[in-house]
């Protein structure tokens, strides 16, 4: 991809050490590893490692397929959801959409249609819905965070009087076997793992390695200059919202197999996982900053913890403060970091670095790396 | 609840010049009398179909339900007015209330006051934590109050054990506070009036309640003319906080039996009732009688659909159309408000 000019227009406010203009497949390798995802990976390291050492069974081939399997939903939605964050947007409408697809499925298998067709209304319900939220956000200019608040409630709701308090869980044992199927025959890799993997693979590229990720940086870091170079914002996010849509869709057709029921319930409150794994894995709430495979940490790190707790024999109870604290941390400890070397800065070298302008502070995001 | 008419409607942010400032201050005046419309018909349409619905039991548990939601409305009112949000007043309520509980049972001779206090503070403790990370460490309060929502729910989680408090542990007195009837109204009820106006007159009225709006409208700005920004926007949680305590505090009285999850995923209620009632999520915008009206307006439309012989799996679809709608709403009036400001001629956004 040639490097356009205006990428040094558009990202002012991106800090020179991880400025995007140098070209070369190093650059893009370095910003990849770039210093703001490394805690959650060196927090999986020794999530992983801690877990294998101490406690029991944890490595075993079972409970690894069981670790991915439980990730998965939660791994592809933080897919598109990290586009969307790095773009300054948020969709929190996901596990409803999740849910409302679940629920359609549930009633299209009952009323007699093959799973084979239903999958694929499913994913054009997912894309519908994830559509209405993009037009609500971009024709109508209204905040992601309302728009998505209220698509949740209303998807959440129309998934309730589709189903009812009924549970449709009479899938064929064939479908819900094939759900959890390991790859190849592979003891504790569940195919849809190696899906997630590719899924993560195809987005990273997107993301870090074309021009319309690029853009999608720009569009976070500045949303008015993006749109003065060229980049078509609208369209650019209403159709990530319909990404994430068709996305959710589909974890929507996989949890409803992998668990073999449909339920106006399922996956309730998972949005706020979703958003807690993109946020651990280095991605800033306020755009223009991220990774995709910060994010997959962030999603496996939850995971594991998750799972080795259970394992260890500590109630979901802790898992909840644990989540919370390391997000917390996840996002102070830079915050941190970067005020004490903003003061550590002009006392060694007061002429090359000057102190951080006020309105920096806002977005402290942004300066940490240098 | 009939004090939002004859309120005195801030303007909407410090933004327009004086001269042209009424067109921007009838915006929020024609916003919540619009809400106030929708409660009026809803009630009186109900009324109508079925003259049960304004029984004296009706009333009454009308009145109950919303005050929960409209206290913690208000709190969020203030937060939201900030250009901040809390999404863990639902874990709060639930710490507060499970905490008003167990004192109960731990200490069966502290007076209810106290323990009543006691709730509170846990919510004020819980909302300054958050006010401080919030503040101190620049951290969006999505993400903290994120991160929170988890926390003080898995600390509740871990404090009751899988136990619950039963109305029986309760002193006889604190039970009845439910039913107290003050004016004509419950006692819960009338606090919530309270609490509503007096957050209200203070958001009007006060040098530091107009300069939440500042804030919420350009922070670099309130902070430039001389604002304390942060103390104003950790006092915002912090009396969050303590409402949700309060809100905590009310729930134990009404109810009785608390667990630990009591108030899960109120927050999003809460937002809901929050944007409903005008409170625009970007800051800088709404009115407490707005929020405890939208509180109200979800708490009518909760009561009134089993009424309608509307299934009741269709109130969570009805409450998101309307979230949306209303932010719609709110987007037509802030462009029509914008043309009027500009003299006519100019593009909205």
């Amino acid at each position: 991809m040639p490097v356009a000019p205006e990428r040094v227009i558009s990202s002012p406010a991106v800090a020179p050490a991880t400025g995007p203009d140098r070209p070369g497949g190093a650059r893009r390798i370095a910003s990849l590893l770039s210093l703001r995802e490394s805690p959650v990976i060196a927090a999986l390291v020794v999530a992983l490692l801690g877990a294998s050492l101490f406690v029991d069974m944890f490595a075993s081939g079972r409970n690894i397929s069981f670790l991915l399997l439980s990730v998965a939903a939660i791994a592809l939605m933080a897919l598109p959801m990290t586009l969307i964050v790095v773009t300054g947007e948020i969709d929190l409408s996901v596990a409803s959409t999740l849910a409302l697809t679940s629920a359609t499925l549930g009633v299209l298998w009952e009323s007699g249609v093959p799973i084979e067709s239903a999958l694929w209304i499913c994913l054009a319900v997912g894309a519908a819905l994830g559509a209405v939220n993009g037009v609500l956000v971009t024709v109508m200019g209204l905040p992601s965070l309302a728009v998505t608040i209220g698509t949740m409630a209303l998807y959440r709701g129309l998934a309730y009087v589709l189903l009812g308090d009924r549970a449709v869980a009479s899938y064929p044992q064939s479908w819900v076997s094939g759900a959890r199927a390991p790859f190849l025959g592979i003891q504790g890799l569940p195919w849809i793992a190696v899906a997630v993997l590719v899924l993560a693979v195809l987005f990273a590229v997107l993301l870090h390695a074309t021009s319309i990720g690029r853009s999608l940086f720009d569009i976070g870091n500045n949303d008015e200059a993006a749109r003065f170079t060229g980049t078509p914002v609208r369209w650019t996010k209403f159709w990530l919202f319909t990404l994430s849509g068709v996305v959710a869709a589909g974890a929507g057709v996989f949890w409803t197999l992998q668990y073999g029921t449909s339920r106006a319930d399922t996956a309730f409150g998972l949005e706020l996982q979703v958003v807690a794994a993109v946020l651990l894995g280095g991605v800033s709430i306020f755009g223009g900053v991220g990774s995709i495979l910060g994010v997959m940490c962030g999603v496996l790190l939850l995971g594991v913890i998750r799972n080795a707790l259970q394992l260890f024999g500590l109630s979901s109870e802790v898992l909840q403060i644990v989540t919370g604290l390391i997000l917390i941390a996840s996002v102070v400890t830079p915050n941190l970091v970067a005020k004490v070397r903003a003061r550590r800065a002009p006392a060694a070298a007061p002429v090359a670095t000057p102190a951080p302008a006020p309105s920096s502070t806002d977005r402290p995001d942004n300066g940490e790396q240098s | 609840m009939s004090t939002p008419t004859t309120a005195p409607t801030p303007s909407t942010t410090g933004a327009p010049p004086p001269s042209t400032a009424r067109a921007a201050r009838r915006r929020p005046q024609v916003r919540e009398l619009g809400v106030l419309l929708a409660v009026v018909v809803l009630i009186a349409a109900t009324w109508l179909h079925n003259p049960g619905f304004l029984s004296h039991q009706g009333v009454r548990d009308l009145f109950l339900g919303a005050t929960v939601l409209a206290v913690l409305a208000v709190g969020q009112a203030l937060v939201l007015i900030t250009k901040n949000v809390d999404l863990s007043v639902g874990s709060v309520m639930g710490l507060s209330a499970f905490g008003t509980g167990i004192l109960f049972v731990t200490f069966p001779g502290l007076p209810v006051p106290v323990v009543m206090l006691a709730g509170v503070l846990i919510g004020l403790a819980c909302g300054l934590a958050n006010g401080l990370l919030v503040t101190t460490v620049q951290v969006p309060a999505l993400v903290v109050t994120l991160g929170t929502l988890y926390a003080y729910r898995g600390l509740n989680h871990w404090w009751a054990s899988g136990g619950q408090v039963n109305a029986h542990d309760m002193p006889a007195s604190f039970l009845t506070l439910g039913r107290v009837p003050v004016l004509g109204v419950p006692l819960p009820a009338a606090i919530a009036v309270v609490v509503v106006v007096v957050v209200g007159l203070y958001l009007a009225h006060f040098r530091s309640g107009r300069e939440l709006y500042a804030i919420g409208s350009n922070a670099d700005a309130a902070r430039l003319s001389g604002i304390p920004a942060g103390r104003r926007v950790i006092t915002a949680f912090a009396v969050n906080g303590a409402l949700a305590g309060l809100a905590g505090v009310l729930f134990a009285a009404r109810y009785g039996t608390v667990d630990s999850t009591v108030g899960t995923g109120m927050e999003l209620q809460v937002v809901a009732a929050a944007v409903v009632g005008g409170v625009a999520i970007a800051g800088g915008v709404g009115t407490v009688y707005g929020a405890a009206l939208g509180a109200v307006l979800l708490t009518t439309i909760t009561a009134a659909l089993p009424i309608w012989q509307i299934d009741q799996f269709w109130q969570q679809a009805v409450v998101g159309a309307l979230i949306l709608a209303a932010i719609g709403l709110d987007r037509l009036l802030a462009l029509r408000t914008a043309r009027k400001l500009r003299g006519g001629g100019a593009r909205g956004a």
